[in-house]
């Protein structure tokens, strides 16, 4: 006879749990949570855990940080630099490269999981848009996801900011400016954040420090939060077809097969990320030295996600709007401030602008293919065209450096390129879907050839087509 | 002696070892709990195989010896290629590991779980109905609201005020250079500078003498072209002494450094030379007093007159002609 019961490992913790907070039944909703199965809906979660590899690396670098301008003597390890003056905040990040162990590993490791992190959520929202999972009810993750990656851009470009490199010097100056192009309001505004004409106050340095590892992060945690809550409420979308239909969501419960890929996706993209750090260099902030106004480099370029705010204010023609003395709009608002509005706002709206141009304010549950819908996928191949050739217009120095085609020449090129460019996407867009739809055969995937064979003549001739079973329509293999 | 016994152990250690390695056999296997709920499954598989199991042991085994040695490294030799091989090797193989005791070890299910009706216009009527209750015999409705809007916006208007002790007092922009009439012009060792060391095709930096450098109207560059080619008002070339003509450094456009001068080497072939900003390539021409001449820039590069002293030395004749820095929008711009 047993008077104690043999301790069960599992249940025995759940047990103590749900006898407190009465939480049996969440867990048990939550391990037979159900996660549809696409390659694409991995994207979202490969920005979750570049997000997680920013923290843990930030955590370390803001740790070892100093937020101040103070002129000190750098007096450690790297040769070149020794009895140099600079910023304090130069010298703390060149004692986190060269004089903490595993430092500059975790630095690079940071800047790459920020490059990384913005090119997850681009293609998340790009995936998004594409197959109309913005639709009802959908709508307010959708705009939660456009101003996470809103401030995931400003937070990069605070990041790379804070060091006071001459790269960062020259970003800061360019950001200056920008903000002091804003009409009516731009002057003062520039002067309040800076506390003073560029460079500024020392006071710049806390400030954006604050911003970069308090204010910014805590808003995108906060937010990712609402993200994942809203989609366990309203469930993931799924592409029709079989079992998948609007009433049921159907795919791979969390315990135990989804939660081992998922664990599986987070620890190979940790480990990308640390490979990265460690083998290609990114950054080397000591090759540029501490910023002076005086000083600039040529072949400067920002994080690729900045690269379409460079472009725009390069190819901006020189107009600056001016009453008698009084300077209305000066230029870097053109290219700095109206053009991301402009296609942050189109972001914003694109679940209504669709809503009005298809009357359809129904509740989806399923997915379309882009080919599905020409006009929505074109309208945001056109798009991402826009902001790509204008992208590409910030490196087009590099171009001209490696091709010796003429600065300026490019620069006219693109300019028309940027207008015409996304009518182009469009149409070609527009009519690749049609087609696909009208011949329901996937570009990428599957046998469409015919096959020939010698007949006893000497000549040639189609072996006739098998009629396709149901299952091979899709995904037929060329036959033997 | 000690040896054989240490071989016992060891072929003891490597025999329990083995005997882990062999899967248990599962008929002994209890049968699995049965739940209150029955599974909502559609499909469901057990693929685990004892070569499977064997290969995600053998993986995670790999993946600690990657990050043992990465612990190891740390303190022996931590150099950052080695540590990043290591780290990362280790997460990226125990992620393989889990992502395949994903697929191929734990049992495979599909499952079905039914999208929830959101929507309930009872509920809508009902939150209705009761905000409604709360204006249940009053009277006033729209002066209590009128009077709760002013108190919101004046509060928010108190809480937004103390954003102003961040910078300087709005209208309090240093408009003033530290360039006098009289002041010298020094390189960056702080040494005075003379027209005959700025020679035509370069560009030699320089800065007021005793003023801070690290400011948007301190540097200014100089160069020197036969005064004939300068094509500007005779005020401004009589502020270019025997031809050396100073420039604020300041890019109009967006604050950056303008710190690439093309010079022609093959006049007849190459274009006119131009003082051009690596960041927006804004494009000024020296020889007609900083004009733009192509890029985003909208006015021309600010000239910083000169003379020459008693000693020889090039000193300031005054302030900037324009403008430096960026413009701003809703400053009153001085006139050149």
């Amino acid at each position: 006879m047993r008077l104690v019961p043999r301790p069960d490992p599992v249940r025995d913790p759940v047990r103590f749990v749900d006898q407190r907070l009465g939480a049996g039944s969440l867990l048990r909703s939550t391990l037979r949570y159900v996660f549809p199965d696409h390659w694409s809906f991995m994207l979202g979660e490969i920005a979750l855990y570049a997000f997680v590899m920013l923290v843990a690396t930030g955590v370390f670098l803001s740790l070892n940080y100093v937020p101040s301008d103070e002129t000190v003597t750098y007096t450690g390890s790297y040769a070149p630099l020794q009895g140099r003056t600079m910023g304090a905040q130069y010298e703390s990040v060149l004692r986190i490269v060269f004089d903490l162990p595993a430092g500059n590993l975790l630095r690079q490791t940071h800047h790459w999981a920020a490059n990384v992190f913005v090119v997850a959520i681009a293609l998340h929202l790009a995936r998004i848009c594409l197959t109309g999972a913005f639709r009802r009810p959908r709508e307010l993750n959708y705009l939660v996801g456009v101003t996470m990656l809103a401030l995931a851009l400003v937070e990069g470009f605070l990041g790379y900011s804070l060091i006071d490199d001459l790269l960062s010097g020259m970003g800061l100056a360019i950001a200056y400016s920008v903000a002091g192009s804003i009409p009516f309001v731009g002057g003062d505004l520039a002067i309040l954040f800076w506390g003073g004409e560029y460079p500024g106050s020392s006071a710049i340095w806390p400030r954006m420090e604050i911003l970069h590892v308090l204010l910014i992060p805590v808003a995108i945690g906060g937010l990712l939060t609402v993200h994942l809550v809203q989609v366990i409420r309203q469930h993931h979308t799924q592409f029709p077809g079989g079992p998948r239909g609007e009433r049921a969501v159907v795919g791979t419960p969390l315990w135990a097969a989804y939660a081992l890929r998922s664990i599986g996706l987070f620890l190979i993209v940790a480990g990308l990320l640390l490979l990265l750090g460690g083998l290609v260099q990114i950054n080397p902030i000591w090759l540029w030295g501490p910023y002076e106004t005086a000083l600039s480099t040529n072949g400067a370029q920002p994080d690729w996600y900045l690269g379409w705010l460079i472009g725009a204010l390069r190819l901006m023609p020189p107009l600056e709007v001016r009453f008698g003395d009084y300077v209305a709009v000066p230029n870097p608002f053109w290219g700095g401030a109206l053009y991301p509005l402009v296609v942050f706002g189109i972001l914003y709206l694109w679940p209504w602008i669709d809503k009005r141009r298809w009357g359809d304010r129904a509740r989806h549950e399923t997915l379309d293919r882009p080919r599905d819908n020409p006009r929505r996928t074109a309208s945001f191949a056109a798009l991402a065209t826009w902001v790509f050739v204008i992208l590409f217009a910030g490196s087009v120095d590099r171009f001209a450096f490696r091709t010796l085609i003429s600065y300026e020449a490019q620069i006219w090129f693109l300019r028309g390129a940027a207008i015409a460019g996304p009518v182009v996407a469009y149409l070609v867009t527009r009519r690749l879907c049609e087609e696909l739809r009208a011949r329901e055969r996937h570009p990428l995937r599957g046998w469409s050839g015919e096959v020939v064979r010698a007949r006893d003549d000497g000549g040639w001739a189609a072996q006739p087509e098998e009629a396709p079973t149901d299952e091979a329509a899709g995904e037929a293999a060329p036959p033997r | 002696m000690s040896e054989s016994r240490l071989r016992i152990a060891l072929a003891w250690i490597g025999l329990r070892l083995l005997r882990r390695l062999r899967p248990r056999r599962r008929a002994q296997e209890p049968p699995a709990p049965r739940r209150a709920e029955p599974p909502d499954a559609l499909a469901r598989e057990t693929p685990s195989t004892p070569r499977a199991e064997l290969l995600v042991a053998a993986l995670l085994l790999v993946g600690a010896l990657a990050a043992a040695a990465f612990v190891v490294l740390y303190v022996v030799r931590p150099d950052t290629q080695l540590l990043g091989l290591c780290l990362g090797g280790a997460l990226v193989i125990c992620g393989i590991a889990a992502a395949f005791a994903g697929k191929r070890v734990v049992p495979q299910e599909t499952a079905s779980e039914p999208y929830e009706q959101l929507a309930d216009e009872r509920k809508v009527d009902d939150v209705g109905a009761i905000v409604r209750e709360a204006g249940e015999g009053v009277s006033r409705r729209g002066m209590l609201a009128a009077a709760a809007g002013l108190a919101g916006a004046t509060i928010g208007a108190a809480a937004v005020v103390p954003v102003a002790s961040l910078g300087p007092a709005v209208g309090d922009r240093i408009t003033a250079t530290p360039w006098r009439r009289g002041r010298r012009l020094v390189d960056s060792e702080g040494r005075p500078l003379r027209p005959e060391q700025i020679t035509e095709g370069t560009v030699v930096l320089a800065f007021p003498e005793a003023a801070d450098r690290n400011t948007l109207d301190a540097p200014v560059m100089l160069l020197r072209f036969a005064p004939e080619e300068l094509e500007m008002s005779a005020a401004r070339r009589a502020a270019a002494p025997g031809g050396v003509i100073a420039y604020s450094r300041i890019c109009t456009h967006a604050s950056c450094a303008v710190s690439m001068y093309r010079h022609p080497l093959h006049p007849a072939t190459a274009p006119e030379p131009a003082l051009v900003c690596p960041c927006h390539f804004s494009t000024f021409d020296p020889r007609r007093g900083g004009a733009v001449l192509f890029g985003p820039a909208g006015r021309p590069l600010p000239q910083l007159p000169l003379q020459v002293n008693a000693a020889g030395e090039l000193v300031a004749a005054g302030g900037f002609i324009g403008q430096v820095g960026p413009s701003y929008a809703g400053e009153r711009e001085t006139e050149a």
